[in-house]
């Protein structure tokens, strides 16, 4: 994330009204009325309302909202299969708004990849032909066709069964087809609206882990919509929060869980914890290897290479806390000679309680590149919790409650 | 009282045929050389054939579109008009069925892609459809005698007119049935307005479509039969001639055979329809 992020797509003042007579609803949308409002005076619906965003070259973008708020009239603009009714979609610095039909088509085949929730395969061709299809509408010769499907649909682990039509293969499978066909054209863009939603838990967990493993190997851009924010915080780099065809809140995870920018974000976040109600206990682990305070500098060096490490937690014969010690002044204690680490314990860290809920580290956690360790209510060290393992924790949580909902 | 003039819708119908046929005298005339041409010659090609090799032929395609059943009905039921003396007018229906079906389709299946993708085409084309077919059959023979004089062209001709309104319908049907999110998909890969057509919609329509057809050839045979009236030879000359002459046995024998008829063609179209559903086997 350090280095300077282009831009693939901006997207400013984007309003899109489903309608006849769009001119009245955009006036009094330019007067700050609501969608409600709005449907009511004059029958026109808001799709979406002022957008304005930017997606970065080889980031997952997500957009998240409730059902209703505007994810796919927003998505479907981006290859205008919806036409913006005012605003500019510029591709690679290119406005797409103004562009003609013909223009138009070469932007959808050369830029866009498309993932639709139902998978919208074409019952009548096989799994290869369904693949190549994209291919085929650009022109591609067949053996090229051919050879590209097949590595586009081994991308997503589906290497057999190409003579198969979709009605023979699972959600799940059937999903992936969908992603071959979509990568096969090698776009700049993969577009997904509630791609994974259709899909079993367990499917659906797969399937997000395989994207984002697709997507460090490939770096593609992916603009992902979504309802579930678990989904969200498990798959985005950066959040889109939709509400009534506006957008309520831009941001990394850790931004929207711990600075929700309006009192609806901070319910949607809170309504998510209420349900999972998870805490430090749950998403923490364990800590491999400790130093006790009797130690000296050569063992806690020694176990610091034996588990490559560059820091220990520091404490008494039962546990309790002392504090941290790091590599740099470890080494220095022993090239001075000491024969303790008393001197070199750093006792300014801030342990965290076991049953601290989730929602309270994201802060802190951002913060510091450090693990935090987790104490129970005698001072006790129980783990630790690092950053990367609460996003992952989330979504286990939450993926383990669906399932013994569905069960 | 008042004395309201009748208006002359029926002399306003006949100076409009009039002024079209001669308008079109010439035209009309190469068409139905050609049409009578093609027809006499399948019908002698027909006969030309053994009748037994013939129905063992259709029985045979029979079977293999659409199975053992229909393959036996055909078997038997044609072997039953040839020894009732009704193989020759039965050729001749099927021959007037066939070539009727044939434009019918060539011309409606266009006109029904046309209605399915412009709303424009769709709310002219329609109301004109209902109209079509709520008008009585006997109707669309008269206008065909001007142009083609009595005799097989002009039934052919009222034959298309009446039998081509469901070859357009479920055509259109048939594609406006595809599921929205498949022609999305098709959109979203930048297809064109054609390719979408051949590569999506067409073949996504071709049940429906094949059903429209089935319905056209069921509304041939029926008119290609009443179109005895104006000359047309067939099944219908001979229910005609026995209604002349008062034969009720003789009529009950050619009824029965556009009954064959049309249950075979029924059969074989559905077959054909089913084998098509199930992509996958
Ligand atoms: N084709 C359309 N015609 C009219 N209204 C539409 C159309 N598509 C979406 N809408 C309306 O736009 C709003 C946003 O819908 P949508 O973008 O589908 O929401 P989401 O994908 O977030 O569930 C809804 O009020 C919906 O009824
Ligand atoms: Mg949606």
């Amino acid at each position: 994330m350090s280095e300077i992020q282009s831009v693939k797509i901006a997207v400013r003042g984007l309003t899109k009204i489903f309608g006849d007579a769009p001119e009245d609803a955009l006036d009094l949308l330019h007067k700050g009325e609501t969608k409600q409002t709005i449907f009511e005076r004059t029958g026109q619906t808001v799709g979406v309302a002022d957008a304005n965003f930017d997606v970065y070259e080889g980031e997952i973008l997500v957009v998240m909202g409730l059902s209703g708020s505007g994810k796919s009239s927003l998505i479907r603009c981006l290859n205008r299969l919806n036409e913006p009714t005012s605003g500019e979609i510029l591709i690679d610095g290119q406005d797409i708004v103004g562009l003609k039909h013909r223009d138009l088509l070469q932007v959808r085949r050369r830029k866009f990849g498309m993932v639709f929730q139902h998978f919208a395969l074409f019952p009548h061709r096989t799994i290869q032909q369904n693949v190549e299809y994209g291919l085929e509408i650009q022109g591609v010769a067949p053996e090229e066709r051919a050879e590209k499907a097949l590595t586009a649909l081994s991308q997503v682990g589906l290497e057999s069964s190409v003579d198969s039509y979709p009605d023979q293969l699972s959600g799940g499978m059937q999903q992936r087809v969908g992603l071959a066909r979509a990568l096969a054209v090698e776009p700049d863009v993969l577009l997904m609206d509630e791609a994974f939603s259709a899909l079993d838990p367990l499917i659906r967990r797969d399937m997000q882990q395989e994207l984002i493993a697709l997507q460090s190997r490939m770096r593609k851009t992916i603009v992902f919509i979504t309802h579930d924010l678990d989904e969200a915080l498990f798959l985005g780099n950066r959040i889109i929060l939709m509400k009534d065809a506006r957008i309520e809140q831009v941001g990394t995870a850790e931004d929207i869980l711990s600075n929700p920018a309006t009192t609806y974000v901070e319910r949607f976040v809170a309504e998510v914890d209420k349900t999972k109600l998870l805490t430090a206990g749950a998403v923490m682990r364990k800590t491999r290897t400790v130093a006790f305070v009797n130690d000296g500098p050569r063992t806690v060096l020694r176990k610091m290479e034996d588990e490559d490490l560059n820091l220990l937690f520091v404490v008494e014969s039962d546990f309790t806390l002392r504090g941290v010690v790091r590599d740099d002044a470890a080494l220095k204690a022993v090239q001075r000679g000491e024969r303790g680490i008393q001197e070199i314990i750093e006792t300014s860290i801030e342990p965290v309680g076991i049953d601290t809920p989730v929602r309270e580290l994201f802060a802190p956690l951002s913060e510091s590149s450090m693990p935090a360790p987790v104490v129970d209510d005698a001072g006790r060290l129980k783990g630790m919790v690092v950053r990367a393992s609460l996003l992952q924790g989330l979504a286990d949580q939450s993926s383990a409650t669906t399932t013994e909902e569905a069960a | 009282m008042i004395d309201i003039p009748r208006l002359p819708l029926a002399d306003w119908i006949d100076e409009g045929l009039d002024a079209l046929t001669d308008q079109f005298a010439p035209a009309t005339k190469l068409v139905s050389d050609l049409v009578e041409t093609g027809i006499e010659s399948a019908v002698d090609g027909l006969m030309w054939l053994p009748p037994w090799l013939t129905i063992l032929l259709v029985s045979a395609l029979a079977w293999r579109l659409a199975g053992r059943r229909t393959a036996l009905l055909s078997l038997f039921g044609f072997a039953l008009l040839w020894n009732l003396g009704l193989w020759e007018p039965t050729l001749q229906t099927l021959v007037l069925v066939l070539i009727a079906t044939l434009v019918a389709v060539a011309i409606g299946a266009p006109l029904g892609i046309l209605a399915a993708i412009s709303g424009g085409v769709y709310r002219v084309l329609f109301p004109i459809l209902d109209f079509m077919q709520t008008m009585p059959a006997f109707v669309y023979l008269i206008p065909a005698i001007p142009f083609f004089g009595l005799g097989p062209v002009a039934a052919v001709f009222s034959t298309v007119i009446f039998a081509m309104p469901p070859a357009i319908r479920l055509t259109t049907l048939g594609i406006r049935q595809v599921p929205a999110d498949l022609v999305e998909a098709a959109d979203a890969f930048g297809s064109t307005k054609w390719q979408k057509l051949v590569k999506v919609q067409l073949p996504l329509a071709i049940p429906t479509i094949m059903a429209g057809i089935n319905q056209t050839i069921m509304l041939a045979l029926s008119m290609v039969v009443i179109a005895a009236m104006i000359g047309a030879q067939g099944l219908g000359g001979e229910v005609w001639r026995a209604i002349q002459r008062n034969e009720a046995g003789m009529g009950f024998e050619a009824g029965l055979a556009v009954v064959v008829l049309a249950m075979v063609l029924d059969r074989i179209t559905q077959g054909i329809i089913r084998n098509r559903r199930s992509p996958a086997n």
